[in-house]
C-alpha cells in the first residue's frame, strides 16, 4: 500500500521536473516579452534594453515603483513606470505608464486588475478614448498639477458608475508621475538616487495631502 | 468501436455534466464570462479528463483500494500542473484570464468522479472515450453558457460584434447573469431529453 503510492508519487515527481524544465525557459521568455511589449506600447521609439537599466525610485514611505528608462543613442526619450494603487474596487490595479519629457503622458496600459468585469475593467480603453478629450489622459501635461476625478474637483471623467476604480487609476497615474520627476531630476542633475528619493517623498506628502482634502 | 461511441455520446447528451449530473459549477459559473473563456476552461479539463482517465484505468490494478482516492488525486494533479505550466509557457493571455480556475481543475468534481466511477472499473479505451466524453459535454456546455453570457451582455460572440455593445445587459456578464442563463439552459436541455 505505501510502495505502491510511494511509487505513483516518485514518478509524478520525475514527470513534472521533465516538464518543468522544458517550460521553465518559455514561461520566462513570456513574462519578459508581456514586459517589452507593455513598455513598447507606452514610450516613443527606444533603442536601448529599458528591463535591463531598470531602478527603484521610492515614492513614498515603504513604496517605490519600477522606472523602465527609455533611450535613444544616449539620450533619455521617455520613462515608462510600472505603478500601482491598492484603492481599486477589487483591490490592487498594476499600471504601466509612460511619460515623454515634457511632463506629458504618452500612453498607459492596465498590466492587472481584479475590477468588475464589463465596468472598472473599461479603464484599460476609457482613458484613451481620443474622441473624448474629457476622459482621456493622453497628452495631460501633470507639471500643471495631479489628476483628480470630475466628481472631486478634477479634469477627467471617471469610468461610468466606477468612481472608485477611476480614482485609483489616477491615483497611479499621480504616483507615477512623482516617480518620474525624480528621475528626471535626478538624470539631470545627476545627484545620488538617495538624494531624489527623499525629495519626491517630500512631494508625495503633499499629495497625499490634497487627495486628503478632496474627500 | 461501437460500444465506445455510445460512451462518447453519453458524456455529451445522458450524462453531460454540466446540464444533467450538475457537476464542477464552481467553474461553471464563474469562468464563462466569454465564450472563449468557457471554451478553453473547457478543453483545459478535457486533457486532463482523458489523461488521467486513461493512466488511472491503467493502474487500477496497482493501486490498492484503501489508498485509491489520494493515487487518483496525485494523478489528476500531476496532469492539471502540466496543463498549466504549457498554458503559461505558451498562451499567457489565456492563463491570465483564467487564472486560479486552471490549479483548481484538481478539485473538480467531474475529474475526481468519472476516475472513481468509470476509470478505475473499465479498460483503457473505453476510459478514454468516457474522458472525452464527459470533456466534449463540459466543454461545449461552457461554451454555449459562455456565448450565451457574453452575447446578452456585450453584444459579442467570440469578439465578433453582433450588435451594439450599449443595448447589452452587463447583468448577465456578471455573477447573477450566470445562474440565470444555467437554469434556464438546464431547464431546456431536461425539456428536450424528456420528450
Amino acid at each position: 500500500m505505501f510502495l505502491s503510492l510511494s511509487i505513483i508519487c516518485l514518478t509524478v515527481a520525475v514527470l513534472l521536473a521533465q516538464v518543468n524544465k522544458m517550460t521553465a525557459k518559455p514561461i520566462a521568455e513570456a513574462k519578459a516579452m508581456k514586459l517589452q511589449n507593455a513598455i513598447k506600447e507606452v514610450v516613443p521609439a527606444f533603442d536601448n534594453d529599458p528591463v535591463a537599466e531598470a531602478y527603484k525610485m521610492s515614492v513614498a514611505k515603504g513604496d517605490s515603483l519600477l522606472v523602465y528608462p527609455a533611450k535613444k543613442g544616449e539620450e533619455v526619450v521617455g520613462y515608462a513606470l510600472n505603478s500601482t494603487s491598492n484603492n481599486g474596487f477589487g483591490g490592487e490595479i498594476q499600471i504601466m505608464i509612460g511619460f515623454d519629457m515634457e511632463n506629458r503622458i504618452i500612453n498607459y496600459t492596465v498590466l492587472q486588475h481584479a475590477e468588475t468585469p464589463g465596468l472598472g475593467s473599461k479603464m484599460a480603453e476609457w482613458f484613451k478614448n481620443e474622441e473624448k478629450p474629457s476622459q482621456s489622459v493622453i497628452g495631460r501635461d501633470l507639471s500643471q498639477g495631479t489628476l483628480t476625478v470630475s466628481k472631486d474637483g478634477g479634469t477627467v471623467d471617471a469610468i461610468t458608475a466606477s468612481t472608485i476604480t477611476s480614482r485609483a487609476f489616477l491615483e497611479a497615474v499621480n504616483k507615477a508621475y512623482l516617480a518620474y520627476s525624480g528621475s528626471k531630476e535626478d538624470a539631470r542633475s545627476g545627484v545620488t538616487e538617495k538624494k531624489v528619493a527623499e525629495s519626491s517623498s517630500d512631494k508625495s506628502v503633499e499629495v497625499k495631502k490634497e487627495e486628503n482634502s478632496h474627500e | 468501436m461501437n460500444n465506445n461511441l455510445k460512451i462518447l455520446i453519453n458524456g455529451v447528451i445522458k450524462e453531460n455534466p454540466t446540464f444533467v449530473l450538475l457537476l464542477g459549477m464552481c467553474p461553471t459559473l464563474a469562468t464563462t464570462s466569454s465564450a472563449i473563456n468557457g471554451m478553453s476552461m473547457g478543453l483545459a479539463t478535457m486533457f486532463v479528463l482523458i489523461c488521467s482517465n486513461m493512466v488511472i484505468s491503467m493502474l487500477k490494478n496497482v493501486i490498492p483500494d484503501m489508498v485509491r482516492i489520494p493515487a487518483f488525486i496525485v494523478v489528476i494533479a500531476t496532469f492539471v500542473t502540466i496543463i498549466e505550466m504549457f498554458m503559461n509557457a505558451y498562451v499567457p493571455a489565456l492563463a491570465d484570464s483564467l487564472g486560479i480556475f486552471i490549479p483548481l481543475i484538481v478539485v473538480n468534481c467531474i475529474v475526481l468522479g468519472r476516475a472513481e466511477a468509470f476509470a478505475s472499473k473499465n479498460g483503457v479505451f473505453a476510459s478514454i472515450f468516457d474522458g472525452a466524453g464527459i470533456g466534449m459535454g463540459f466543454t461545449l456546455s461552457l461554451t454555449l453558457l459562455g456565448s450565451i453570457r457574453e452575447l446578452m451582455g456585450t453584444g459579442k460572440i467570440f469578439s465578433m460584434t453582433i450588435y451594439p455593445e450599449q443595448y447589452g445587459s452587463l447583468l448577465f456578464v456578471l455573477a447573477p447573469g450566470a445562474f440565470i442563463v444555467l437554469g434556464y439552459l438546464i431547464a431546456i436541455f431536461n425539456k428536450l431529453q424528456h420528450k
